[in-house]
């Protein structure tokens, strides 16, 4: 176990070092200069030319890569271009709302993909089945952005029931929660139908109708729980999708987190919060899949860790 | 009928007001207290006045802070500020300024001279990476500054606590403007050296507001600075900036009566439909804007090294329907010069829509049949729309431009290079003067001095004999030959056009909308200066 998880962690590691080459070197290779943009319109040469030594943008690319990997080992993601301040505490600044919102995206996916699920499973073959497959498609395949606007547009804006965009309270969190859940809900959707059809075939379940049990008991306290085991380890999977959904969501609904940090800084070629951002995303993908490989024998003891 | 009846009723009741209301208005004396709320949807960049450079953080350092001079509210009229007064030497080469008293920084400590000489030695350190260390060239020393050689500018003495002398190399009409910069911005040293680079999160200036809160990401909160040296201003008591909202989301919640001002004004998708709607409309104010739309012709490439070409495509351009694109919220330009700015020569005839007369030029420059070439433009909405209209202007006398819509940091590098890009539609990147003054609008994106790798003047236009006479026009110092130097800028941008490196396409006008409760002269909610409101001024009529 022990050395199952050093090794997952150096891979982690490899992993996290090959994403920042990567970022930097496309980053790098942008022909936008980061250095015009901070310096403005008016700058002279002679500026320009000094912002550019005092941020090291005229070493080459392999000296520049050198001292951020080398910061970044000492904890320090770099000062951002534009905002001056440090990126680590914008970025800590903005997690808790990203988090938030991943957690209760999470939520929606699971509740709305395992009642759809299980809902078709009960009624196979009829058309309430096949219309829950066919909304299942339609949520997996619309894109967010699409989505999104249209909940806005609907319960915002028409109807009124919900706040049109912002942060604080729960009722901020309704529609953004709700938009980023909904691609998740439709794969969850037909895993929980196709593995509740296998497990209702079972033996112990015919048993427990056998005995007398109400359907409800038989459904929710004997087929439910095996049939929902494959799924624990799509959480964790969950978490990178969730992390591009974030930016396309957030920016939507003005949710103030990371998602929202990397657009803004996208636009203005802030390299340093760019950086910092696609980091800390990539470590969150890396964690989550760890977690979800660490629980699974947990919940599944034929799972073993090798 | 109805609508017809509605709208004239409504239009003539605005007349009314317009002529009859505001004046009255304006005569009230504004009542003291009230928070209001305005809305970005960007994070607010820096606060530190040597580096914020966007025009969102732009006039919150000018409530936060002051400079020795500033500019009467509403208008471009300069007026000493945290200078009392101010002398001129004969030669147009020493300034020096007397500093009012009781001026305090919002840490409590009395502003002396010794500040101000802080803050420009501050300013011009190359450590600071300040945007606008070159505003400051003028002053004695600078380049000692630039160049790392010394820490301090020696053309920058303090005679006594109360007294900031200041030398220049060159005499510079602009220089009383250079001091009304944000990067003029007074700082106390103990304050910025306690917080270092984040001094900009940490704002402590002698400004009309103090920052109360900052959450980042999500808001920010300025409140009144009981002991501002200027007595009954501010007359708010809180301004709450709510960062991360879509104007679109803006504009609904300033109908549900949440926001006062959308800060990033009314979205151009909604625009028409808040402009038919008499009770929204009455609520916009509108007012010039020192900005020029513009198209490059790069006069290093062929075939738009030859002048006739370049006189050519200023006939074929349609700037009306180009106005119209945009829902009009701009004027057609025949120069450089916004009409707001002083100089701008108001009976220049400039180049008439003339599609033939254009033909006939281009036969004679010896491209009957026309020519292929490239517009680089924005890809941002409106822009690649204005670009089709300025293609299809373009192929009526037989010039076939493909149009390179990029990002904006792309068509940037592009026009600083020598053979990047032809022609180039400034759009979203046109010019904004940083202070209302012509020679502004000269150096660098129409002298030579912009006209070098990386620069601004992206039509790499040079002509040693108006760079001359616009030297010659800055050393006019003396105030009260300023119409004379006007004059003399103004034929500059007569003769520029007689070469024709730009196409002047339009000037953009300002529309700020605000909530009923927000009362003051109009030209408050479109200050030059103050982008989008002078915060400082303004009030609320829901206050005891």
């Amino acid at each position: 176990m022990a050395l199952y998880l050093l090794r997952r962690l150096v891979q982690a590691a490899l992993i996290l070092l090959g994403v920042s080459v990567i970022t930097f070197a496309l980053l790098y290779l942008l022909p936008a200069d980061p250095v015009r943009q901070i310096a403005g319109r008016s700058a002279t040469v002679q500026t320009v030319e000094n912002i550019r030594r005092q941020l090291g943008l005229d070493q080459p690319f392999l000296v520049q890569y050198g001292r951020y990997l080398l910061n970044l080992l000492q904890g320090d993601l770099g000062r951002s271009y534009l905002q001056r301040s440090e990126v680590a505490e914008l970025i800590v600044a903005r997690l808790p709302a990203t988090l938030l919102l991943m957690a209760a995206g999470i939520l929606c996916e699971l509740v709305i993909g395992i009642a759809m699920g299980l809902w078709a499973a009960v009624r196979r073959g009829t058309p309430t089945d096949r219309a829950l497959m066919v909304s299942s498609f339609v949520g997996v395949s619309a894109p967010q952005f699409v989505v999104g606007l249209l909940l806005l547009y609907v319960f915002g804006v028409r109807l009124g029931w919900l706040p049109i965009s912002g942060y604080g309270t729960a009722a901020h969190l309704v529609l953004p929660a709700l938009t980023l859940g909904l691609l998740g809900a439709g794969w969850y959707a037909r895993m929980v139908r196709s593995s509740m059809i296998d497990v209702l075939r079972q033996d112990y379940i015919r048993t427990a109708r056998a005995k007398g049990l109400k359907g409800s008991t038989v459904l929710f306290r004997h087929a439910l729980p095996n049939a929902i085991l494959p799924i624990v380890a799509m959480i964790g999977i969950d978490i990178g999708i969730f992390m591009s959904g974030v930016v396309v969501v957030e920016s939507v609904f003005g949710w103030p987190g990371i998602g929202q940090l990397a657009w803004q800084a996208i636009q203005r070629v802030d390299i340093p919060i760019i950086m910092g951002v696609t980091l800390v995303s990539a470590l969150a993908i890396v964690l989550g899949n760890l977690l979800a490989d660490l629980i699974a024998p947990f919940i599944d003891p034929r799972i073993k860790l090798r | 009928m109805n609508q017809f009846l509605r709208t004239t009723v409504a239009g003539a009741a605005l007349a009314l007001g317009l002529g009859l209301g505001l004046p009255a208005f304006a005569q009230d004396a504004p009542k003291a207290g009230g928070a209001i709320t305005i809305t970005y949807k960007d994070d607010v960049a820096t606060l530190d006045p040597a580096i914020g450079y966007d025009w969102q953080n732009w006039s919150m350092i000018k409530s936060l802070f002051d400079a020795l001079m500033d500019y009467e509210p509403g208008t471009t009229n300069l007026k000493p500020d945290l200078a009392e007064s101010y002398e001129i030497s004969p030669d147009g080469k020493v300034f020096t300024f007397k500093l009012r008293d009781g001026v305090k920084f919002h840490n409590g400590r009395a502003m002396t001279a010794e500040d101000v000489k802080y803050t420009l030695d501050r300013v011009t350190n190359p450590e600071t990476q300040s945007p606008g260390a070159g505003f400051f060239g003028s002053i004695a020393g600078y380049e000692d500054m630039a160049s790392g050689k010394v820490k301090s500018l020696s053309g920058v003495t303090v005679p006594d606590p109360k007294t900031v002398r200041i030398e220049l190399s060159r005499p510079d009409a602009t220089f009383l403007h250079v001091m009304a910069l944000n990067f003029a911005h007074i700082v106390p040293k103990e304050e910025v050296e306690k917080y270092g680079a984040d001094f900009g999160k940490h704002p402590v200036g002698t400004g009309a507001f103090k920052l109360a809160e900052w959450t980042l990401g999500q808001r920010l909160v300025f409140e009144k600075n009981a002991d501002y040296w200027n007595k009954g201003v501010p007359f708010l008591d809180q301004i709450t900036f709510e960062i991360g909202q879509e104007p679109i989301v803006a504009l609904l919640r300033l109908q549900k009566g949440e926001v006062d001002i959308p800060g990033d004004g009314i979205p151009p998708a909604k625009f028409q439909e808040v402009m038919k709607d008499p009770e929204q409309k009455a609520r916009v104010v509108e007012g010039g804007q020192l900005h020029t739309g513009y198209i490059t012709m790069n006069v290093k490439m062929a075939p738009f090294d030859d002048v006739k070409v370049r006189q050519a495509v200023n006939m074929a351009i349609n700037k009306d329907r180009i106005v119209q694109i945009i829902n009009g919220r701009a004027v057609p330009a025949n120069q450089p010069l916004p009409p707001s700015m002083p100089g701008y020569v108001k009976n220049l005839e400039g180049y008439k829509y003339d599609p033939e007369a254009a033909k006939k030029l281009l036969a004679e420059a010896g491209h009957a049949d026309g020519f292929e070439t490239e517009l680089f433009v924005m890809n941002t909405d409106p822009q690649p729309r204005i670009a089709q209209a300025i293609q299809q202007d373009l192929a009526a006398i037989g010039i076939k431009a493909s149009i390179r819509s990029l990002a904006q940091a792309n068509v940037i590098e592009a026009g600083g290079m020598e053979n990047g890009a032809a022609m180039i539609w400034s759009g979203g990147m046109g010019w904004i003067a940083d202070f209302p003054d012509p020679s502004n609008f000269y150096g660098p994106i129409l002298g030579c001095a912009g006209a070098v790798q990386g620069g601004w003047n992206w039509s790499w236009y040079c002509n040693e004999a108006l760079d001359k006479r616009a030297a010659e026009a800055d050393a006019i110092v003396d105030p009260a030959k300023a119409e004379e130097r006007f004059a003399a800028w103004g034929a500059i941008y007569s003769d520029i056009m007689k070469d024709a490196p730009w196409v002047p396409v339009f000037n953009e006008q300002r529309f700020t909308m605000k909530s009923a409760r927000m009362v003051g002269a109009d030209n408050l909610f479109v200050d030059p200066v103050h982008i989008p409101i002078n915060y400082d001024f303004v009030s609320v009529n829901d206050v005891q």
